[in-house]
């Protein structure tokens, strides 16, 4: 920060700020989903609760708190307890190296990419813990696939953060947002940030790659036997709160972070986080699920062979064309985009139709 | 010698996972319990247990009056009891040798087939809940409840109907209902195919369920499977035009059937089937004829001694029952026979080699309710 605090005052601000974030956004997001999912399917959603349901997160806070913490009998105590605690360490760390707007970041880290990469890492650490602590096979499934999922989409998902840092040519977040002044890297990279919002909504676990917690398969995932304020801490502050890290970063990467017309400011950035997290709760009402293999295929057929092609092919533009690149950049990742959007349904669907007569012969 | 990795590899058991999915489960429909054997998340092999909701329908049958034993039928399968009385009355009316009145025959088929696009309208929202798509529920129960204020403005139930009489039906139609369901009758085609435009080609659907499930035609009719799920594998049969009742041959109808008889096929069938039930309730009240909707029947039934065997195509296939009376008020015995248990029974073969998710895809595609599979 560079409003000329001391260090404790700067410590406090960062404190605040860090946890501020994931509490705002599980209070937020979870009201929002269900306003917003209600509305897409023709229904109110809650609406009682204070004016328009506004409360309602207040309640749900106000219950789960009052209710009685359950440890199931045969699970392991000490790291039952602690997943929750493990999980949390992303959204809280992850959100400090986020720039809020001009000179406005908690700390300005010269490897802010990889620092968020790192810590959006741990959550997969306490989905894991909360898992096999559990002693619940429903858990067991869950976390084991949240592992699967988790570790498969990070590649891609990495992949296309490697591709703007080279675009960047730095790996600060502050100097991501710099090198955005003319134009957002989602013009100059569209494939990029098609596949991000593609992995991110595999590494939040959010339909269509809800996986994890396939409520009807698996009862409740990873989670089904919390509850209370644990199971608040995972559904609210953890998938939530990390939900706001992912669009932070995404609008950090691709939407040009706090720039905006008129003057930069964090409400640009809160109304991009916005945006990003309306895509979530659009993909939740409109997709069903996917299935372990298909969502696997997918990740290291599919994602990571174009993430690669990506990464190669801007490669070369940048070594090709060090002064302009972002012009033809912009035209390779145009081009494949379109061809990705319009070539994938009938190739998919000739597959299936072909895997479908195979079935029906067998 | 020191052990090599691969020698320690051979101590590395792998285990199949026991699951005992149900009865206590967000989506087995009820209380279906099965036990699956995982190698990871392929299943090995399936074993269901029935019985979570047996009621002993059958015995409690043969201690009632007629009548008395009425109001339980829609019990049953209770997303569309108005089957199961259907094909109850049918039963008793073959016995006592009595025809009832036209329009009591052309309002029985209005209230079977609005009890049809509930059923479908259940199945498909269920399997697509399932599969983890949370929206069409939600708009295929918005569009139900239109049906079951018709309904309630029909039989004054939303459920449990009552509705069906020995000798015709309860009630005549109430002011105002048939202007209503014409408005309904209206509407809902642009409905369904709104469930279509949401989900039908969605690539994840497909992915999910092309392909899934496969049963074919020889092992349908081995398996004994009847309604949607023999349909889809491409075997055209349907009661109400291969063994008509009711005024059914009189009505002109499709029989929408598939190809692959896939979990898809199966979804599509019941879509199709939808359509088609909206035809009939149109032509139905088009043809509606005037005059009495009951006839005067002894207050306490005492059907001749004999028996008589009564089945109904109901929106998950045949539903038929089987009567003796010795001439006494009681029925002597009544067997009933659903298609939901049929349909449980082919999960043991078809669900093996799929995966875990592939469960419940495959539970919801063949539209079980345990209700009337645990007499």
């Amino acid at each position: 920060m560079s409003w000329n605090l001391s260090f404790f005052e700067h410590l406090i601000a960062a404190v605040v700020i860090a946890v501020a974030v994931p509490a705002l956004s599980a209070i937020v997001f979870p009201f929002a989903i269900r306003r917003i999912s209600g509305f897409m399917s023709d229904r109110l959603g809650p609406n009682r609760v204070g004016p328009a349901g506004l409360l309602q997160p207040m309640a749900d806070f106000l219950k789960l708190m009052l209710k009685e913490d359950i440890t199931p009998n045969r699970s392991d105590r000490f790291l039952f307890m602690l997943a929750p605690i493990i999980a949390f360490i992303t959204p809280v760390l992850a959100v400090s190296v986020i720039p809020f707007s001009k000179g406005f970041t908690i700390a300005n880290l010269n490897v802010g990419l990889v620092y968020v990469v790192a810590f959006g890492s741990f959550t997969v650490l306490g989905i894991l813990l909360a898992g096999w602590a559990s002693h619940n096979k429903y858990s067991l499934l869950g976390g084991l696939r949240s592992v699967a999922q988790m570790v498969s989409y990070e590649v891609p998902m990495i992949l296309n953060i490697i591709i703007i840092a080279m675009l960047v040519g730095s790996l600060s977040l502050n100097n991501v947002v710099g090198a955005q002044g003319r134009v957002w890297f989602i013009a100059v990279q569209p494939l990029a940030f098609v596949v991000f919002i593609i992995a991110g909504m595999a590494e939040l676990n959010r339909t269509p790659f809800d996986l994890p917690e396939a409520e009807s398969e698996l009862v409740g995932g990873y989670m089904t036997e919390y509850g209370g304020m644990r199971w608040g801490f995972f559904y609210g502050l953890i998938e939530w709160g990390n939900a706001a890290i992912w669009s932070l970063t995404g609008a950090t990467l691709f939407l040009g972070g706090w720039r905006g017309p008129f003057a930069g400011s964090p409400g640009w950035l809160i109304l991009k986080v916005l945006v990003l997290v309306f895509v979530v709760i659009w993909f939740f009402s409109t997709f069903p699920r996917l299935q372990i293999d298909q969502l696997m295929n997918f990740a290291w057929k599919v994602l990571i062979p174009l993430s690669l092609v990506n990464l190669g092919v801007t490669g070369l533009l940048i070594i090709l064309l060090p002064n302009s690149f972002l012009p033809p950049v912009a035209a390779f990742s145009w081009v494949s985009t379109i061809a990705l959007i319009f070539l994938f349904q009938p190739v998919l669907r000739k597959s299936l139709i072909r895997k479908r007569m195979r079935r029906a012969a067998a | 010698m020191a052990e090599t990795a691969l020698e320690k590899d051979r101590d590395l058991r792998l285990e199949e996972m026991v699951l005992n999915m149900g009865p206590q489960h967000p989506s087995t429909h009820g209380v279906l319990r099965l036990v699956l054997h995982l190698d990871g998340e392929l299943i090995v092999s399936v074993d269901p247990q029935l019985g979570y909701l047996h009621r002993g329908f059958e015995k409690l049958a043969e201690n009632r009056t007629y009548m008395q034993f009425f109001s339980m039928l829609s019990r049953l399968d209770y997303l569309a009891g108005f089957f199961m009385e259907w094909a109850y009355v049918r039963a008793i009316e073959d016995l006592m040798e009595i025809e009832p009145p036209p329009r009591a025959e052309y309002l029985r088929v209005i209230a079977g087939e609005l009890n049809r696009i509930i059923s479908h309208h259940m199945a498909i929202g269920d399997y697509l809940l399932n599969l983890g798509a949370v929206t069409p529920v939600l708009w295929t129960f918005r569009d139900r409840e239109d049906v079951l204020d018709l309904l309630e403005l029909l039989t004054g139930q939303r459920m449990m109907y009552n509705f069906a009489r020995v000798g015709g039906v309860r009630y005549d139609l109430p002011d105002g209902f048939e202007e209503q369901c014409r408005k309904f009758l209206k509407r809902f085609p642009a409905m369904i195919d709104e469930y279509e435009q949401l989900i039908t080609g969605n690539e994840i659907f497909l992915a999910r369920s092309l392909g899934m499930g496969v049963i074919s035609p020889e092992q349908a009719l081995d398996f004994g499977l009847s309604g949607p799920n023999l349909r889809a594998s491409g075997v055209p049969v349907d009661l109400r035009r291969h063994n008509p009742y009711s005024v059914y041959p009189e009505l002109d109808f499709d029989i929408p059937t598939g190809l692959n008889g896939d979990s898809f096929d199966r979804y599509k069938c019941r879509i199709e089937e939808l359509r088609q039930s909206v035809r009939i309730i149109g032509q139905a009240l088009d043809a509606l004829p005037g005059g009495p909707v009951n006839m005067r029947i002894p207050p306490m039934l005492r059907p001749p001694a004999g028996e008589s065997f009564a089945a109904v195509e109901t929106g998950r296939g045949e539903w038929s029952n089987y009567l003796v009376s010795d001439g006494s008020l009681r029925p002597y015995r009544l067997k009933l026979r659903d298609s939901c248990f049929v349909a449980i029974s082919t999960l043991p073969k078809i669900l093996p080699g799929n995966k875990m998710a592939d469960v419940v895809g495959i539970t919801g595609s063949l539209d079980l309710i345990m209700g009337s599979v645990d007499r």
